[in-house]
């Protein structure tokens, strides 16, 4: 099974450039299942199995983060996609809080940027671009030809190993190289693991302590005039 | 090099087939691409920008010295040799006009010009343009006429590229005749939509344009040429006129009497 996660800020286009590359995929007689992780509402997987008939499925993240639960359910969905005969797991995350990057090793990562977002896009990312193998830059017919150049040489300048990709997800160009991409990522064995290094995980917030103050808190705490340090056990 | 660059014919709304098998346009022309709105000019100019190869909704072809483009034009922009300068007159780039044109020659050029080339450019671009760009406004503050001054200027000095394809430069505040003529002193082939007589006159050949297809060619005949220049000097006239209506004059008889 090749995997695919597909991540990248809201409304960047990321359904649309999967929908390209999911009709290509099954043109060169291949496979794909479709998992989209979203954290209240998502209608992705009906359209997509609608319009292709390949098997899709959708968790709501909920309470979770979203790269916290795609670690969850990644080897489950890996199963089910085998049960349903496919070859290649495209997965759609919506990657929010932009300190950790859904992506795993062995596995083709790719992030979605829209070119009308800004010239300083890239650097707010961090390593949902730099962990990344592929950025795919849509909505290049909204923008000058000269802010495109620009907007790839903000992106590499973050990020100078990630291959960028122009696309135009309206009407699928520029699609062929990301599905030549797909076709060469080998199959996934074994356990699998995330590609960056998560943010410190003991943190009071998450589990629930609302008292403002970083008195109120332990683990890594900061103060107004203070960089990060450790407080507690 | 580029020597040429060319078109195979796809089709119109409705499937219907093109009027032509093959357009070939040669370094040093002036190529002008006319017809009502919604005919497809700007279609036609970006499948011209994609380097289409039968995979956009027209199934045009577009070939380099006679065969498909490389893979790098597709898909590196910065080895791309065609400018594209677009109806847009904003910018979305948030950023200083300084910083834009650095990084812009950064990724096109190769060496230590850059510097200059961005001096250049703005240089070029007040030229086209009656309100002077500073390079410290930020992009997204310029107005439509500087904008459009900006990116002609960024495709001639800073992309430098063989080919440059321009949509509708007349309707944004740019001194267009100084525009042509800038233009012409660099060999390249320019490809302007337009609805300019002036311009349209002034190409090699024009490409005409109905329902979504290319219904036929036509080079410009002797006859035309002559008609070309009574044509300019009307458009000279208008120019005048329309200069000192922007300027807050009253316009006056004799006024016209000087110009017609």
């Amino acid at each position: 099974m090749k995997v695919v996660i597909c991540a990248g800020p809201a409304t960047t286009g990321k359904t649309s450039v999967l929908r390209h590359m999911i009709r290509k995929l099954l043109q060169a007689g291949q496979r794909p299942a479709f998992l989209k992780l979203d954290v209240q509402y998502a209608d992705e997987d009906e359209t997509l199995a609608a319009e292709f008939g390949i098997p899709t499925k959708k968790v709501y993240t909920g309470e979770l983060c979203p790269d916290h639960c795609h670690v969850m359910v990644l080897g489950d969905a890996l199963q089910w996609a085998a049960t349903e005969g496919a070859e290649v797991l495209l997965v759609e995350t919506a990657g929010l809080c932009l300190r950790c990057a859904p992506y795993i090793d062995g596995g083709l990562g790719m992030i979605v940027l829209e070119a009308t977002s800004g010239m300083n896009l890239p650097l707010k990312v961090g390593p949902m671009l730099s962990l990344a193998d592929v950025a795919v830059v849509t909505k290049i017919d909204r923008v000058s030809q000269a802010e495109r150049e620009v907007f790839r040489a903000r992106i590499q300048d973050v990020a100078a190993q990630v291959m960028v990709r122009e696309v135009n997800a309206l009407h699928g160009i520029g699609i062929d190289p990301l599905v030549a991409q797909v076709q060469a990522t080998p199959d996934v064995d074994g356990p699998l693991y995330l590609r960056g290094n998560p943010p410190v995980g003991t943190c009071t917030i998450c589990v629930g302590k609302k008292e403002i103050g970083w008195r109120a808190h332990f683990g890594v705490v900061r103060a107004l005039e203070s960089h990060n340090f450790y407080r507690g056990e | 090099m580029i020597q040429s660059i060319s078109i195979l014919a796809g089709q119109g709304r409705h499937g219907r087939r093109e009027g032509f098998d093959r357009i070939d346009m040669h370094m040093g022309q002036v190529v002008s691409i006319v017809g009502p709105t919604g005919s497809g000019k700007t279609t036609l100019i970006n499948d011209i920008e994609l380097f289409a190869d039968g995979d956009t909704p027209s199934w045009r072809r577009i070939l380099i010295n006679g065969r498909p483009a490389p893979a790098d034009f597709r898909y590196n922009p910065a080895r791309n040799p065609i400018a594209l300068i677009t109806q847009h007159t904003t910018f979305l780039s948030d950023l200083p006009v300084r910083e834009f044109l650095e990084t812009h020659a950064r990724v096109r050029t190769e060496g230590p010009h850059a510097p200059q080339l961005v001096a250049q450019a703005v240089d070029f671009a007040n030229q086209l343009t009656g309100e002077p760009i500073d390079l410290d406004n930020r992009m997204t503050e310029l107005s439509g006429g500087q904008t459009r001054a900006l990116l002609i200027a960024d495709a001639t000095v800073i992309c430098s590229t063989p080919v440059v394809l321009l949509d509708e430069v007349e309707n944004a505040g740019i001194h267009r005749t100084k525009a042509v003529q800038l233009l012409r002193q660099h060999r390249k082939v320019f490809v302007f939509v337009t609805h300019d007589p002036r311009i349209a006159l002034l190409s090699d050949f024009r490409i005409v344009m109905q329902g979504g297809g290319i219904v036929r060619v036509l080079t410009t005949s002797e006859e035309e040429r002559g008609v070309s220049v009574h044509v300019n000097r009307l458009d000279d006239a208008l120019s005048t006129l329309r200069e000192r209506l922007r300027g807050g004059e009253r316009l006056t008889e004799s006024n016209w009497k000087e110009v017609a």
